[in-house]
């Protein structure tokens, strides 16, 4: 065997491993975070009304694999980021996301964490939480009804079951 | 810049070997949308600073961009789960300022709103007061009740929290066909359910034993500092604005102020439920007592204008005391400068006062009796 | 200071005219109180509609410290009063001591950059005394406006209420951000709301706009 040969056959290999482990794996991996979704105690500003509404016994967003809100960072993989972000509290909450193992979600809630919503022409918010978080699914709404939320999250695990597993494969 | 400008958190800290200084919040389950800075000898807090200001959103800044209509609402946003209430005032002011009469009926809906309002504010602070301290069936119970008060706002007005209902005027549109029995019946249930809270958590020995003599305000202090609403009541001072200062029909009604003498976090947080239960009998004297049929709303003209330069204060009596809106006007379609003197900021004062001395793991029951609700106090 | 005066009898004018219709309160009054020439009917307004609880108040103000106060309006449950900041401290001493008020309500900042002066109004309240639970003075004093403000270091300063009325302390370091005034005397004059690194005008003065308007 040349060494190009022997070359493709480890890339084949590869490949083949990937098919027959990775990708098993890999669902068998998302199918865990699907359902295990603790997102972090952080509060931003009025959404966080309703997203607390969505923890109680009416619409128990439990159900869907989402806890209520989790002090540890060190165990949260979902931030939801629940409504103005203002200047004050925009390098915290870039802190609060950095401090987060991976993988980490993010769930930008109500008109004001989209673009600045209602406080477009406010001097202390940010247009929208986009330059300083990289968000998975957007909740529109001013504040969203907690079933939009849900909506939300279970788009978010839709969305997590079309990843990869591993950034490194 | 010098030291004296800069923030808490920034300005350089002494080390110290037995005082520690410990940020809690703004990501803390203990917090909220705040931090406070303590600093600990041991398990006591010996001095701590409120650092708020993390929902800053210049409400007051934009009121000056926007007309008296457009004002209505980013002004409820501040409190958007007692959205009546944080509007009451702001409406009461444009129309002194205008000059207008509204309706006999429209007095009615407004104070329904604003008791039913009142209910659901305090359902979620009774919540959040139960997580704060371990409590899960205190979260359970009342998020779960709030939401029958909650579907009786959303037939009103339909939203969820956020109403826009009260307009300079009267309220944006009548309540809708048998609304008053459907009312009462859920008030009834509404009532006879939170008469069970006392069993599972007003009685409750651990409750007790966790809240009663801490952070204890006295009288004397309570009238010091300033403080309103709940805070003020539970240290044995009777101030209530729906009966010292009535607005719209209180005057009509029959309204007992709840007030206990013990000011610690214990009477402080079960004013706000006497309060509930109070806001039931009034709901249900108004309901008796409004006019059956009327008009509810005083068509305005487009771009209403104050007269001259004026100033109104008016006040009502919010889930979280006092609330008051300082509007001065100069002739033009916006407000020059409009100011919410909000319950919370002026709660906010004790905190630090009862804090010193306190063990620490008795800050967050301290803390959440304040009736504080960080995004009304930052505006 | 005669920009001062000034500027007050500007503000009386409407003032004054509220009393006339408020006490009565009913819609048919209303129509006969507003066409009322401006400027002429309100000497003769004033001596007969004044509501007279209120009026009894300002009287031991104006008894007690004569021109250095005015009092801007008379309605029904406030009295504005409004003094020079060399004489706020006395003047907020008498309201605590000899009327019985016992707390601050609110404290708001005005801009008024044509008349170059920033006014600060107290909103001051009573918990211990049941026959003044309605009432509010609206105790009203002007600092300087600078063009150019450096919060701390120029001429816009007042002195504090603080250790007259302790719940100021906080609105006060409120307005101390808002406006750049500072008030000598305070303890703690550091800022509260805004983010640490704010290094604009202070957000609500006038000549701060803000983007896209």
């Amino acid at each position: 065997m040349t060494p190009e040969n022997a070359n493709v056959f480890i890339g084949k290999l590869g490949d083949i491993l990937e098919k027959a482990i990775d990708t098993p794996l890999g669902y068998a991996i998302n199918w865990g975070r699907i359902w295990s979704l603790w997102p972090v105690h952080i509060e931003t500003a009025c959404c966080s009304v309703e997203f607390g509404a969505a923890s109680s016994p009416r619409y128990d967003v439990e159900r869907f694999g989402i806890i209520e809100a989790f002090g540890s960072l060190r165990q949260c993989d979902l931030i939801v980021v629940q409504g103005t972000i203002t200047r004050k509290m925009a390098p915290r909450l870039r802190l609060v996301y950095d401090q987060m193992p991976e993988p980490k979600y993010v769930i930008a809630m109500g008109a004001c964490a989209i673009t600045g919503g209602l406080y477009f022409d406010s001097y202390n918010v940010l247009p929208g939480i986009d330059g300083i978080l990289p968000v998975d699914v957007y909740v529109p709404g001013c504040p969203p009804r907690p079933e939009t939320l849900i909506q939300g999250c279970i788009l978010l695990q839709e969305k997590i079951k079309r990843m990869k597993a591993r950034k490194f494969v | 810049m010098t030291n004296e400008f800069l923030p808490p958190g920034l300005a350089l800290q002494k080390a110290d070997e037995r005082i520690m200084t410990l940020n809690v919040g703004p990501q803390h389950p203990g917090s909220g949308h705040m931090r406070i800075i303590v600093q600990i000898d041991g398990d006591y807090i010996v001095a701590c600073d409120p650092d708020p200001g993390y929902v800053h959103r210049g409400e007051e800044k934009m009121a000056e961009y926007r007309n008296y209509i457009t004002n209505i609402p980013h002004l409820e946003r501040p409190v958007i789960h007692d959205s009546c209430n944080v509007l009451y005032p702001y409406v009461l002011g444009v129309e002194d300022l205008l000059g207008i009469e509204v309706p006999e009926r429209a007095k009615y809906v407004r104070v329904i709103c604003s008791e039913l309002n009142r209910c659901i504010y305090t359902m979620y602070w009774l919540a959040i007061y139960g997580i704060f301290l371990g409590h899960s069936t205190m979260f359970m119970w009342p998020a779960g009740d709030r939401e029958l008060l909650i579907d009786l706002m959303e037939k009103i007005s339909g939203a969820r929290v956020t109403h826009a209902h009260f307009v300079p005027g009267g309220v944006r549109n009548d309540l809708p066909p048998n609304f008053e029995e459907v009312c009462l019946r859920q008030v009834n249930y509404f009532e006879k359910r939170i008469r069970e809270y006392a069993a599972v958590f007003y009685d409750n020995p651990i409750l007790i034993s966790r809240t009663q003599d801490t952070g204890v305000l006295s009288r004397e202090d309570a009238i010091r500092l300033g403080v309103t609403g709940s805070v003020l009541r539970a240290s044995g001072v009777d101030y209530d604005l729906r009966k010292k200062e009535p607005y719209d029909v209180y005057e009509e009604l029959d309204v007992h102020s709840n007030v206990m003498k013990e000011g610690d976090s214990y009477a402080r947080s079960k004013i706000p439920w006497l309060d509930m239960l109070e806001s039931c009998n009034i709901i249900k004297q108004a309901l008796e007592k409004m006019p059956k049929s009327g008009s509810v709303r005083v068509k305005l003209k487009p771009n209403p204008k104050g007269k001259g330069l004026n100033s109104v204060y008016k006040r009502v009596e919010s889930g979280r005391g006092s609330l008051g809106c300082h509007i001065v006007s100069d002739g033009k379609v916006e407000p020059y400068r409009l100011k919410l003197s909000v319950g919370s900021f002026r709660n906010l004062i004790a905190l630090p006062y009862l804090l010193k001395g306190e063990k620490l793991g008795n800050m967050p029951s301290v803390y959440w009796s304040l009736n504080y609700w960080p995004v009304e106090a930052d505006r | 200071m005669s920009a001062n005066t000034e500027q007050v009898s500007i503000e009386e004018k409407p003032a004054e005219e509220k009393p006339a219709a408020k006490p009565v309160a009913k819609p048919a009054a209303k129509p006969v109180a507003k066409p009322a020439a401006k400027p002429v009917a309100k000497p003769a307004a004033k001596s007969v509609e004044l509501p007279a609880f209120e009026k009894n108040i300002s009287d031991k103000i104006v008894e007690k410290f004569g021109d250095k106060i005015v009092v801007s309006f008379v309605k029904e449950n406030r009295v504005g009063i409004n003094v020079d900041k060399e004489n706020v401290h006395d003047v907020a001493r008498f309201i605590r001591d000899e009327l019985n008020y016992d707390h601050v309500e609110s404290v708001s900042g005005v801009d008024y950059p044509k008349d170059k002066e920033i006014e600060v109004v107290y909103h001051i309240g009573s918990y211990s005394d049941p026959s003044l639970a309605s009432q509010l003075i609206v105790l009203a004093t002007r600092a300087e406006r600078e063009e150019n403000p450096i919060p701390g270091k120029d001429a816009t300063k007042l002195p504090t209420l603080r250790d007259i009325f302790y719940s100021v302390e906080f609105h006060e370091r409120e307005v101390f951000e808002m406006f750049g005034v500072y008030f000598t005397g305070h303890p703690d004059n550091r800022r509260l709301l805004l983010p640490e690194d704010w290094a604009d005008l202070p957000p609500l003065r006038k000549d701060f706009a803000i983007k896209g308007r």
